[in-house]
């Protein structure tokens, strides 16, 4: 037995097939295709929950994705732990696991419910005006605490092991909503070729037809039509349907974010399949038939389990064939309800009665449930309802005050109206607009789309299924398609339900303390609503800010019209003069993980790895990341720590040679008979003049004087040049010169082309590198006479292709050998076993820093910071001074960038040679100035060098290169350290060693 | 001194292929790391087009995202003056452009590349995980090209049958690609 | 993301194929090393800012990689029209009144 409360004969689901879940630990019995909200009340359990903020027991409001209060932890082990599931939308699966959230030690006996008590000091505005003094204690005092004590669920502290999806899509119509509306609307398009997504948040579509009965469409029960029609559409192959489907998200041009929830249903999902899927869809036309919901009437204690929705109690029961009491009252001012008072009648459930606000409602229903014997009270209100844990009863007072009576009932189904949803097309930057009906309903639109049905504000089966279809048509036509063969559905239905009340209901007025709850999730009542009015607030905004009205995870989907409506009868003024708060994505809360999808562990950002990644990996190589480049950064020999390792890999460059992976330099190549004069206007150098077999150190500037990057350039023909760019520079450099070349010099006959990858590059550099390459090298003369330092030849090496660059980036003998990077983990390992004859060493990113700043080499990004200009670097020598344009050239001469006094690049030398100064410390030339001292510098380079037997640096310093010999402070918080001023040269002054 | 070399003396370098070896399939679609093959990326203007289309073999295409493609060599329009040119039938197209004397710029991109085979009925959900493009048959016929995004990166796409696509990135994009449409297969039944 | 049209792709590609690249028809003075510091500032540090109609280059970065020129509306983001580098401001905007 699925539980006591299951009805034979009721709902659409197949009683044999059961499933066993628990909740807090106890075992129950459910059938698939339930949700975990109608297999607990089938059992029996109303109460799932305690709330926010007073921890008041709650139950199931609702039986969809509005419900604020049934929110649950559902867990398949201790990593997949999901906490704030809405119980009325998790479907059940063999074998669930559920827990309460909120509360403790247990859901019927909480501590936190002293709050409830404690009350008449947590009113609106609460937290904003009680934790104000002292300013430090909110950080670490009050909000924690608030935190801990308030709050819903528990995130999950493990990684999350399952994975998620994504897929960007394009079709002619999307229609969001699969219920009656949505259904017809998509037949319609979908009948005429065009390609259609439909997409409901529900497992089942069907909409509204889960709960009706007695509407017949096309000669068929209302819900078998909508599985007929899904069925249909499943079959053409230019529709995708998509159920367990929420659109969270409507974007610019009709891009809408949806959610798809694959696995979460199933018992077993495995490890194929990912637990949701992102869709990204673009739309041609979107159709919105995404419905209404049912509000709540605001009254006292509407909060207690048991108290809910009349939709709610009618699904449960024509759904899923439950009953929610055996003997329930309905409080209404609407009549939907009565067709959930008949329904659960017939089903054999008693009705106490039939409470309305209305005075003499009268049509077609309220005659039915006459008929059927149930009492019907007009013009009475419930005034508050009896239990705790459980509603046990409710208390009927004619509406304008009078005798009270109560009544004994075990649920209280209650409905007050319906508001159309109209978030999406609100987030579509529609204005809605507040019809004589007094629903907000889609005003003016701002993109390709259309609302139909609920949420719409069209009434009755019948007239949203015919505006459904003729929508769909027409947005089918509108995005390409042909005329509809098709006819619109046959419609037999009568329901109709347009009226109900917007606000507080009798005995929850202005003058009553009693806790009618507008938005149950956030724990907001109607008082706090009046007093956020009272103590100033006059925009809705403000008053929705202030008292968290329709703030919670369901947004306000039940409350925001009350909130509204309350506020403007304080104000004194109309519901549109008051406005409608802006609803935002996303609809329902997303996941991270569909947010992320595929984005993660190694999809989380590319790694990027040059051709001699493996052999750097397996000489036990330890890698730096340099933007998304892993780089060798040194090779710890057996017992060594970085700084030996460091150490002897710049000895030995020095001493006999090194190879290093300079593949992730950038580089681009020019080519066309203007490549010089393009180079002469993207560099500050001189370009023309630079003969063809030759290389020259280029600076580039951005237009204001700045150095933006720098790198050797060679020329292998006259109209073709291989220019090196900074790694992490390769990419903006090309845009950057993409951008002068087309926008400013279109008339350049020139190319560029990006051949970073192309060519994997092994720096050789030191004494014995010649003797190491040239063993291997064919077609190409390496005799300082034919190929001196900065030059560049073609010719083979290892018998594959090679451009031989013959330049340093140490200051010793140096080449770089640029192979087709297919070829360069074999030719590294050609040299290598050469090199290791020479008792060579293979260096990394760390030693290659410290022989550069040996020699006063910079690293633009580095010893640059965009401030920087080529005088300020010293770098004077390469700008072309004859030349009469250049990127850059105008601003070089602002008056800032010739003033007196700017930041030089210096080298500094402590005059204790064992410190290594800190990258990044303060420079200042009095020590003994008071705090805050004037910091004239700061250092851009350091280290300890080997080579030099002592710590050399590099920093940037006001006026720097007229102190030189001065001594100058880098206070620490611990000591000063003096450091002199000196060149930037710390090694081979003269520069012998580039032909040594 | 470093004289010309014996020949004999020096061992030719082995080639290694990024991805090598690499291969997935799911249900839906398989993947396959596709042999090296010969690039060119080859910028033009207008009045060069007919000189190198002749030097090519084939017909330099002029509209967008289109494709021209004769005996294994293919030249896909990515920009009003760009294509990549592939060979796969051992030929040399870097020298075949280089005999034209028209203005044009042709630089050997073959290793920069890498390609990546995506086949089946699961191709077009495969990789719109991560390309943001329309890849159906209307939109992206047999023959269309584009340069285009993939995830984090930039590749190309070539669709060369109904249920079949190229996809040319980055050699060290490679893995990442290669991982992403491989996870992107096993949801490709959706 | 937005939808844009390419001119030389002649279609409408995702934003992510796209780059932004700042305001358009600012031409870099062809005798720019001669040029006033208060010329240097109009041309390289003032930008209009505007609410409403805004001329900017975008770069088809990850298509046809070229840059193009674009009319945009600041406030409702949307796209008025595209037009190739280096064709003159319109002087007739499709669909805007003012």
């Amino acid at each position: 037995m699925s539980g006591a409360f299951r009805i034979g004969n009721a709902g659409r689901l197949t009683p044999a097939r059961t499933a066993r879940f628990t909740f807090d630990g106890k075992t129950y019995t459910g059938v698939e295709g339930d949700t975990l909200a109608s297999a607990l009340l089938a059992n029996g359990v109303h109460l799932v929950g305690r709330s926010f903020k007073y921890h008041r027991p709650r139950g199931f409001l609702s039986a969809g994705a509005e419900e604020p209060n049934a929110l649950v932890e559902i867990s398949r082990d201790s990593a997949r732990k999901t906490p704030n599931v809405r119980a009325t939308v998790q479907e059940l699966y063999d074998g669930l696991s559920a827990k309460s959230q909120n509360r403790w030690p247990s859901l019927s006996f909480d501590v936190g419910a002293v709050n409830d008590v404690a009350s008449p000091f947590f009113s609106a505005g609460f937290y904003y005006k009680t934790f104000m003094w002292p300013k430090s204690a909110w950080k670490n005092l009050y909000e924690p605490n608030i935190r801990s004590a308030a709050g819903l669920g528990v995130a999950p502290d493990q990684p999350d092991p399952d994975h998620y999806s994504s897929r960007f899509a394009h079709c002619d119509v999307l229609v969001l909503g699969g219920g009656a509306a949505g259904l017809a609307a998509a037949l319609a398009a979908a009948e005429t070729g065009v390609r259609v997504i439909v997409a409901d948040e529900q497992a089942e579509f069907g909409g509204a037809l889960r709960f009706e009965s007695g509407a017949r469409i096309e000669d068929q029960d209302g819900w078998a039509w909508a599985q007929d029609v899904v069925a249909r559409l499943k079959g053409m192959s230019n529709v995708r349907v998509l159920p367990r489907t929420t659109a969270f998200g409507y974007y610019a041009q009709n891009f809408v974010g949806m959610v798809e929830r694959v696995s979460d249903h199933l018992a077993d999902p495995g490890h194929d399949v990912p637990r949701e899927r992102l869709w990204q869809v673009r739309a041609k036309r979107v159709v919105l038939a995404t419905g209404a919901i049912e509000r709540h009437m605001v009254f006292a204690d509407n909060d207690r389990p048991g108290v809910m929705l009349a939709s709610a109690a009618r699904t449960y029961l024509n759904h899923y064939g439950v009953a929610v009491g055996r003997n329930v009252g309905v409080y209404t001012a609407n009549d939907s309800a009565y067709a959930a008072a008949i329904d659960l009648k017939k089903a054999g459930v008693n009705v106490a009665a039939i409470v309305d606000l209305r005075d003499n409602p009268s049509g077609s229903l309220i005659d039915q449930a006459r008929a059927a014997g149930i009492e019907i009270h007009d013009g009475r209100a419930v005034t508050r309802v009896g239990g705790k844990l459980r509603v046990s009863s409710m208390t009927v007072q004619p509406k304008n005050g009078g005798g009270e009576r109560t009544i004994a009932i075990d649920a209280l189904l209650m409905s007050a109206g319906w508001t159309p949803s109209v978030h999406l097309f609100s987030q579509s930057r529609g204005k809605v607009a507040f019809n004589d009906d007094k629903r907000f309903v889609p005003g003016t639109y701002a993109q390709d789309c259309v609302s139909v049905g609920a949420c719409n504000g069209t009434d009755g089966l019948a007239a949203s299924i015919d505006e459904a279809y003729a929508a769909g048509a027409k947005a089918a036509k509108e995005a390409g398609g042909k005329a509809t063969k098709g006819n619109k559905p046959k419609v037999d239905a009568d329901e109709i339900w347009s009226r109900g009340m917007l606000g507080s209901a009798p005995g929850a007025g202005p003058d009553t303390t009693v806790k009618a709850f507008v938005d149950f999730q956030n724990d907001v009542t109607a008082k706090d609503i009046r007093q956020a009015v009272r103590e100033g607030m006059r925009s809705i905004e403000h008053v929705k800010r202030f008292t968290t009205n329709g703030m919670a995870t369901d947004q306000g989907k039940t409350s925001n019209m009350h909130g509204l409506a309350i506020a403007a009868d304080m104000l004194g003024k109309s519901i549109p003069e008051v406005g409608l708060t802006t609803f935002r994505a996303p609809y329902t809360p997303v996941t991270f993980g569909a947010i992320i999808s595929h984005a993660r562990g190694p999809l989380f950002d590319p790694t990027r790895r040059t051709p001699m990644h493996g052999w750097a990996e397996k000489h036990g190589a330890v890698f730096e990341d340099v933007g998304q480049w892993k780089r060798a950064w040194y090779f710890p020999q057996a017992g060594e720590d970085m700084h030996a390792a460091v150490n002897r890999e710049c000895v030995a460059v020095r001493k006999t040679a090194g190879l290093f992976d300079a593949s992730t330099l950038g580089k681009i190549e020019v080519v066309g008979p203007d490549a010089a004069k393009f180079m002469e206007l993207l560099y500050t150098n001189p370009w023309e003049k630079l003969e063809v077999g030759r290389c020259r150190y280029g600076i580039m500037l951005r237009e204001d004087g700045f150095i933006y990057d720098d790198g050797v350039v060679g020329r292998l023909a006259a109209d073709r040049f291989h220019v090196t760019t900074t790694t992490g520079g390769a990419a903006r450099v090309m845009n950057h010169m993409e951008d002068y070349l087309q926008t400013e010099f279109p008339h350049l006959n020139v190319w560029l082309t990006s051949i970073s990858e192309q060519w994997a590059v092994i720096a050789v550099q030191g004494p014995k590198s010649r003797d190491i390459i040239a063993p291997l090298v064919e077609g190409i003369d390496m005799s300082d006479e034919a190929m001196p330092h900065m030059s560049v030849r073609e010719g083979k090496i290892c018998g594959v292709t090679t451009r031989l660059f013959r330049m340093s980036f140490t200051g010793d003998r140096g080449f770089e050998v640029n192979v087709p990077a297919d070829y360069g983990q074999a030719v590294w390992e050609a040299l290598w076993a050469e090199g290791r004859k020479h008792d060579a060493a293979a260096y990394g990113t760390e030693a290659m820093h410290v022989l550069r700043a040996e020699k006063g080499y910079i690293i633009v990004g580095q010893d640059t910071d965009g401030t920087v200009t080529p005088n300020d670097a010293g770098l004077d020598w390469a700008v072309g001074r004859k030349k009469t344009d250049f990127v850059g050239i105008r601003g070089l001469t602002r008056p800032d960038l010739v003033a007196k006094g700017r930041k030089q690049l210096v080298g500094l030398k402590t005059k204790d040679p064992k410190i290594v100064l800190e990258e990044g410390a303060q420079v200042v030339d009095n020590p003994n100035q008071p705090i805050p001292m004037k910091m004239i510098g700061h250092v851009t380079s350091s280290y300890w060098s080997e080579n030099c037997g002592r710590s050399i640096a590099l920093a940037l310093v006001a006026g720097g290169r007229d102190r030189m010999g001065e001594t100058l402070y880098v206070p620490m918080p611990d000591k000063v350290i003096e450091a002199e001023v000196t060149g930037m040269v710390f090694f081979d002054e003269k520069g012998e060693r580039l032909n040594g | 001194m470093a004289k010309a070399v014996q020949k004999t003396g020096i061992s030719q370098a082995e080639r290694h292929p990024a991805l090598a070896g690499r291969n997935a399939s799911a249900a839906h679609v398989t993947l396959s790391v596709l042999e090296p093959a010969e690039r060119v990326s080859l910028r033009a203007p207008e009045a060069s087009l007919a000189a190198l289309s002749k030097a090519l073999g084939l017909t330099l295409p002029k509209k967008p995202k289109t494709s021209a493609s004769k005996d294994g060599r293919f030249a896909l329009w990515l920009g009003p003056d760009e294509w990549l040119v592939i060979d796969e039938a051992a030929g040399d197209p870097l020298g075949d452009c280089g005999k034209v004397k028209q203005l044009h710029s042709a630089v050997g991109v073959s290793h920069r590349n890498v390609a990546i085979g995506v086949t089946g009925p699961g191709v077009e959900a495969t990789l719109s995980a991560g390309c943001p493009q329309d890849l159906s048959l209307t939109a992206f016929p047999v023959g269309a090209c584009s340069r285009t995004i993939f995830g984090k990166v930039e590749v190309v796409l070539y669709r060369t049958a109904e249920d079949t696509f190229r996809v040319e990135c980055w050699r060290s994009f490679s893995d990442y690609v290669f991982t992403f449409l491989s996870e992107a297969a096993r949801d490709a039944a959706a | 993301m937005l939808l844009i049209r390419c001119p030389y792709c002649e279609e409408e590609r995702p934003e992510l194929e796209f780059r932004n690249a700042g305001e358009a028809h600012i031409a870099r003075p062809t005798d720019i090393a001669a040029i006033s510091d208060d010329d240097f500032e109009k041309f390289f540090f003032i930008r209009a800012n505007p609410k409403g109609i805004i001329y900017e280059r975008w770069r088809h970065v990850h298509g046809c990689a070229r840059f193009f020129n674009a009319v945009r509306d600041t406030v409702s983001d949307k796209f008025v029209m595209t037009y190739k580098a280096g064709e003159p401001k319109p002087s007739k905007l499709p669909g805007v009144s003012k």
